[in-house]
């Protein structure tokens, strides 16, 4: 076995893996995956700079051509792109900002403040994770009909402002990272509990708190069925927006997979500069789950 | 979690006078008030919300499904179990457990057994660890009304990317959306792409957390790169295995958006219903606005969740690093 003694020589400190399996292999396994896994982003943005005659050549066109922004034009003249791009935008960034701020103030209750029935609170947070969301959605419609919220924005920021999952999240963060010392420092220079947050708690959480609002601002861009459900199609966001292209112009496959490309390279573009914030907050918020 | 009361901290120094005395008091209970108020203060916006939008609909879906529930009648008489009497003789609904069973199981299984091999080749020292990682995120970034357009269109019968490729071996054009077996395939794959990536991820997290002792004693003792991950790394990761098995069977239960938008937006699932999920079957439903037979496929389809998940965390638990 080439590989372990070649694990040996390193030493110790920079063995953090598994030994053995030859390098070229993984490698490779891995080079193929990542290819599988950005080939139908990239494939999307082949077509979408096409145009329908294209698809039907045998092979199917490999690279961009320069019709972009005519499908562009097309997407925003077919559905209302605009407004449904600034609506999830406000969906988003505003179910991101209450998901970090409460998450925070909870979880700053659960890890550092005692009171009667904290860990059975805390249990039932967790358990309430586990609750498959989709079940309560007739109600839920009712709900928002007899509020009158159905085709609003309210009917998607209001009940999604909260989220036991940031909650658990924010609580592991900060039971590990506030130290206590420094809330008894504060308490001893007459902070009141609120002037802790403010003052103590909100500083040490940022760093995890906009980990945990990357994540539920790309969550509710995502989130397809609930608008569908309770928006219209005069007043969508932008998956609305997307699967009104798709199924209403089957046929035009420029069009939908313009729009797809249009409502998913923002995301993706972001992703990318703050991949690795990202990623380092699902492996530690899931290593406790 | 060592917290220590900070209560003690405010105590009134004793000896002063009067008026002093009554202030001190007076702060001492406001004191005591945010200290053991605010806790409740802090966490009750969670709850309540949850409350309000999670658990006020999970218990109304109950009530809803005992009457004849729709929206354009004024009353709602009280049926009793009739719903669910109909709901046991509806073929359709049978197809659509059976569907939601075929896709789960399809999409699933393959999905964590490769999710498992790709974390136990991430773990170690590469070059190049964070550009892996991201791609491997990628999928999940990508919106499901974006999957299933970008694969609807690879998987087109006449210009398709894959019957493209397939034809290299000869294989004649597969109308992917038409029977139950390749449509079912075409789905999971769908579910697959979107989803390896991050349970991976996850698995990769849990593995890193594995002693690298017992990987250094067991190839010193001879034991294979295989033997390893099926002898320490599984037994070790158990309680990740068992929460996103858990977690891919919820999820997995209730797939809706891929047959919604692979069948062109009909709430059929095919022409035949041949990919139509219970999901789906309920948004059918409640698109005819019978809410009282939506809620109850609703409940019936929260037992199956409940009863499968029950027994996969059995099953993966129970097994001791016989996984694979």
């Amino acid at each position: 076995m080439t590989g372990m003694t070649a694990g040996r020589t390193r030493g110790r400190t920079a063995r953090r893996g598994v030994p053995g399996a030859p390098r070229r292999l993984i490698y490779l396994t891995l080079t193929a995956v990542a290819f599988f896994s950005a080939i139908p982003l990239y494939y999307s943005v082949v077509v979408a700079s096409r145009d329908n005659a294209a698809l039907a050549e045998v092979p199917p066109p490999l690279v961009p051509g320069g019709n972009f922004f005519a499908n562009v034009a097309r997407v925003f003249d077919t559905v209302p792109f605009g407004l449904a791009l600034a609506n999830s935008v406000l969906v988003s960034g505003s179910i991101a900002l209450s998901v970090m701020f409460f998450s925070t103030l909870a979880g700053f209750a659960f890890a550092k403040l005692r009171f009667r029935g904290r860990n059975i609170l805390l249990l039932l947070t967790v358990a309430t994770m586990m609750v498959p969301a989709q079940l309560g959605i007739i109600p839920l419609y009712m709900l928002m009909v007899k509020l009158e919220w159905t085709g609003t924005m309210y009917a998607l920021i209001v009940p999604a402002m909260v989220s036991a999952f940031g909650v658990f999240f924010m609580t592991q963060y900060l039971s590990r990272a506030l130290p206590s010392e420094l809330l008894e420092a504060g308490r001893v220079d007459g902070c009141t509990t609120w002037g802790l947050f403010w003052h103590v708690v909100i500083p040490v959480a940022r760093p995890a708190a906009a980990v945990l609002g990357m994540l539920t601002f790309m969550s509710a861009w995502n989130d397809y069925f609930w608008p569908l459900v309770v928006l219209t199609p005069e007043n969508p966001t932008v998956q609305v927006a997307l699967s009104t292209l798709a199924a209403g112009y089957v046929n035009d496959y420029v069009l939908g997979l313009t729009g797809t490309a249009l409502g998913t390279l923002p995301l993706v573009v972001v992703f990318a500069l703050l991949g690795k914030q990202i990623i380092g907050g699902i492996m530690q918020g899931a290593v406790k789950g | 979690m060592a917290t220590r009361a900070p209560e003690r901290l405010a105590e009134v120094p004793p000896g002063k006078p009067a008026g002093h005395h009554r202030r001190a008091v007076r702060r001492h209970l406001v004191h005591q008030l945010d200290v053991k108020g605010s806790p409740y203060a802090y966490v009750a916006p969670f709850f309540l919300l949850f409350a309000a939008f999670g658990l006020f609909p999970l218990a109304y879906t109950a009530w809803v499904s005992l009457h004849e529930w729709t929206l354009l009648a004024d009353e709602q008489p009280f049926v009793g179990l009739e719903n669910f009497r109909t709901l046991l003789a509806d073929d359709y609904f049978w197809n659509a457990t059976f569907n939601t069973l075929s896709i789960g199981v399809l999409s699933t299984v393959p999905q964590l057994l490769l999710a498992i091999w790709l974390a136990h080749l991430l773990n170690r020292p590469l070059r190049a660890q964070t550009l892996f990682r991201v791609t491997l995120l990628l999928p999940n970034v990508t919106s499901v009304v974006a999957v299933v357009v970008i694969f609807s269109q690879l998987f087109g019968r006449d210009f398709g990317m894959i019957n493209w490729m397939l034809s290299w071996f000869g294989a004649d054009a597969v109308p992917w959306n038409e029977g139950v077996a390749s449509s079912h395939v075409a789905i999971s794959i769908m579910i697959m792409w979107r989803w390896t990536g991050y349970n991976a991820l996850i698995f990769l997290a849990a593995m890193q957390a594995v002693p690298r002792e017992l990987y250094e004693a067991a190839t010193i003792d001879g034991a294979s790169e295989f033997t390893q991950l099926r002898r320490i790394t599984i037994p070790m990761i158990k309680p990740t295995i068992v929460f996103v098995v858990i977690t891919s069977t919820i999820g997995a239960m209730q797939v809706l958006a891929e047959p919604l938008l692979f069948g062109v937006y009909t709430l059929t699932g095919g022409v035949d219903r041949q990919y139509q999920t219970l999901a789906l079957f309920i948004y059918e439903n409640f698109v005819k606005l019978d809410f009282g037979y939506a809620s109850a496929i609703s409940w019936m389809m929260f037992v199956f969740i409940v009863v499968i998940a029950g027994v996969n965390y059995l099953i993966t638990r129970r097994s001791r690093g016989g996984l694979l």
